[in-house]
């Protein structure tokens, strides 16, 4: 048996690479969307951002979107980090890692939108200190770099050595993660928030600029995060690799349905601002929703919103105890929010434009592709890290250099 | 059990897994893998610009010494030798002192009849296919100032009619550039003179100033620019308006290599009818101070709190 790192990726390798046909066929998939994706993102650098929808008017489109959402995904880890950390739920304490590995998986697909959508990839080395110019704190995109990046490295660092000492069967020394675990609490909010900012400072997009962003991105993410986790361990429970209960479940619901709440508050004073005065200021909201000309995004923005209502009615009723309910409402929750997050907030943001033209904004096929490619890609990375985490969290190996 | 699963047996450590991968299927897939990526990455063999190592490598422009300057430029021009077969100068003329360039726009004379878009795309080698125009005019309703009820693309028989006006809108290089403030590399800045910069060769294109702009000022490569060599202006500033590339921003910048000089930019230079005044603020005695002095100005957006030095005015 080998020891220290070699043995722990060793089998993290194997782990990765072995699996039953399901698993197989699923990974499979997901290496084939992803190839498929990055082919368009190679005609894209091949031939220009020409090949998105994007143009002047939507200078940014389906990337940022998807960027925006994941970064809220990122960071709604921190959801059940709470209540396993500092209400000691012991129950939430076994799978909180999975909600870890999620954050890195999430944090990728960030990384990996933000470069897509970048017009001069080869020049990305300009960003670093030093051999580059970091425009540090003047520009909020700086600000974004390094919170997402430390999040990324808080969370590999946390579930690594969760991982590591685990499968050699050592006792986990709290002094040596649990602080930076408190750490990662803090820090995700503070990612959601910097993206916020992103937007919400720019004075030229009234649309964007109010400071009921952050707020709502936050209450928003908090109310999706928690919904795939639940979605993921219904996969779990499904293929018999972890034993979920149903009081985790159970209290999960509890957060999303809290939190949707309170982004249907949020969402709703936005309404009423903008709608009750009459005001020109609306008009960003009131071409979103149809009222001004014909716009490709209204049916998706009225599904948004009644996909939110509905699955909040669903999560007050009693029929919520029923799994069925559940697994419907959390991905209502994830569309409706996607939608809500990406069409109905980056994309708008941009119509009418600050001269006051009003555009079309529709992602390009190799948009789409690109766009699935790194979905799938992070869904791949996500799979492995499961794959090699369930084992060690269901004690399955930790035995091994201790037997007596 | 056949020689090759008793090999497998005894290389596979973990025994409490389920069975491990050989190794003849681990090299298979591998190979498998970079075939697909491989094919997955074809085409860039069609990449429109490949960069050479001396663009890649290049520094930022305010920490070029004169003789960096000397070497990129002259590697740039042959660039444009080869690539149009025209003889092209690159100049970096500096800003002049005591000089703060300011534009005036005379909404009551303005017809507009776009001469100015288009002197200014001949002037700056800007795309025609995609085209790009840094110059926006809206056709205004007589009664309102409400942008949103502007026309963006009217066409020519529209122009010179009495029930509208006419705005045209460009970079208003403004005094507090919301633009500069953004940009994660400093690819912009705003230089002494007032105007607002952008290195083309450092910029990465991530399009925040684009949505920072509060004028739509700001345009964006998404294509590879295309000119046909003929209309290629070969006077060129570095800084202004040699061919751009691909994945990076431009804009408006006052023609600098023309007004550094001490010449008008172009879109004032082709103004049929006198609506446009262009100088020094600094200087009392120049027509833009004048005006502004004078006449009943404003600007656009003043609320956004960005400054700007472009006035219109509705003068007679």
């Amino acid at each position: 048996m080998k020891t220290g790192f070699s043995g722990f990726f060793n089998y993290a390798f194997k782990s990765i690479l072995s699996g039953n046909r399901t698993y197989t066929l699923w990974m499979f998939g997901l290496i084939v969307v992803s190839m498929f994706g990055l082919n368009a993102f190679s005609r894209q650098i091949a031939h220009g951002l020409y090949t998105t929808g994007m143009g002047d008017e939507v200078s940014w489109g389906l990337y940022i979107s998807n960027f925006a959402f994941l970064v809220g995904m990122a960071a709604a880890a921190v959801m059940m980090v709470i209540p396993a950390y500092i209400f000691k739920d012991e129950e939430i304490h076994k799978v909180v890692i999975f909600t870890e590995l999620w954050a890195i998986a999430a944090l990728t697909m960030c990384l990996l939108f933000v470069t897509a959508d970048i017009g001069r990839p080869d020049r990305l080395w300009h960003m670093f200190p030093v051999i580059g110019i970091f425009h540090w704190p003047t520009s909020m995109l700086t600000w974004d770099v390094l919170v997402l990046n430390g999040y990324l490295f808080l969370n590999l660092y946390v579930c690594g050595y969760v991982l590591y000492r685990k499968f050699h069967g050592l006792k986990l020394v709290s002094k040596h993660y649990v602080p930076v675990v408190f750490l990662a609490i803090a820090w995700a909010p503070l990612i959601h928030t910097i993206t916020a900012f992103l937007f919400q400072g720019l004075g030229a997009r009234p649309f964007w600029h109010t400071g009921l962003i952050a707020p709502r991105f936050l209450a928003s993410a908090f109310a999706a995060g928690p919904a795939f986790i639940i979605l993921v361990f219904k996969v779990m429970d499904y293929f018999k690799c972890c034993k979920i209960h149903d009081e985790v479940i159970a209290k999960i619901r509890v957060i999303i349905t809290v939190s949707l709440l309170a982004n249907l508050l949020l969402v709703g004073s936005e309404l009423f601002t903008e709608l009750y005065s009459g005001s020109e200021h609306s008009i960003h909201l009131a071409f979103l929703l149809g009222f001004h000309g014909s716009s490709v995004l209204a049916p998706w923005m009225w599904t948004a919103i009644a996909l939110n209502i509905i699955a909040a009615i669903i999560l007050l009723l009693p029929v919520r105890q029923n799994p069925q309910f559940l697994t419907v409402a959390c991905i209502m929750i994830i569309v409706g929010i996607w939608v809500e997050k990406g069409l109905g907030f980056v994309i708008s943001g941009f119509i009418p434009t600050p001269l006051g033209d009003f555009v079309q904004y529709q992602p390009s096929l190799n948009e789409l592709t690109v766009c699935f490619g790194i979905l799938a890609f992070g869904l791949l990375v996500y799979t492995a890290l499961l794959k090699v985490a369930i084992p060690i969290i269901n004690g399955e190996l930790c035995h091994r250099e201790n037997k007596d | 059990m056949s020689a090759e699963e008793q090999k497998n047996l005894k290389t596979n450590d973990s025994d409490q897994q389920e069975s491990g991968i050989s190794r003849r299927y681990f090299l298979a897939g591998t190979a498998c893998l970079s075939a697909a990526a491989a094919v997955s990455l074809s085409p860039l063999l069609n990449a429109e610009e490949v960069p050479s190592g001396d663009d890649f490598i290049q520094k930022h422009y305010k920490e070029l010494t004169t003789e960096d300057k000397k070497e990129i430029f002259a590697r740039l021009e042959a660039q444009i030798k080869e690539k149009y077969d025209v003889d092209a100068t690159i100049s970096d003329p500096p800003p002049i002192d005591g000089v703060e360039f300011a534009y005036v726009l005379n909404l009551g004379r303005c017809i507009g009849c776009r001469k100015c878009v288009y002197a200014c795309m001949d002037e700056n080698n800007q795309s025609r296919s995609p085209q790009k125009q840094y110059i926006r005019v809206l056709k205004m309703k007589k009664g309102t100032i409400n942008l949103e009820s502007a026309s963006h693309d009217y066409p020519e028989k529209e122009a010179e009619s009495d029930d509208f006006f006419y705005m045209p809108v460009a970079c208003q290089q403004c005094r507090e550039p919301k633009c500069i403030e953004v940009c994660p590399v400093k690819a912009t800045w705003q230089e002494k003179d007032g105007i607002v910069v952008v290195d083309y060769n450092w910029c990465i294109g991530c399009r925040y100033c684009e949505a920072a702009c509060p004028y739509h000022a700001r345009r964006f490569n998404f294509a590879k620019p295309q000119i046909p060599a003929q209309d290629i202006n070969p006077d060129m500033g570095y800084l202004s308006n040699r061919p751009r590339y691909m994945g990076v921003m431009e804009k408006c910048t006052f023609c600098l290599h023309k007004t550094r000089r001490g010449e008008y930019p172009a879109c004032m230079e082709v103004c049929p009818t006198g609506s446009r005044k262009f100088g020094n603020l600094r200087d009392p005695k120049s027509e833009v101070r004048i005006i502004i002095e004078q006449e009943r100005v404003f600007v656009l957006k003043q609320e956004v709190g960005t400054l700007p030095k472009f006035y219109y005015t509705f003068a007679k």
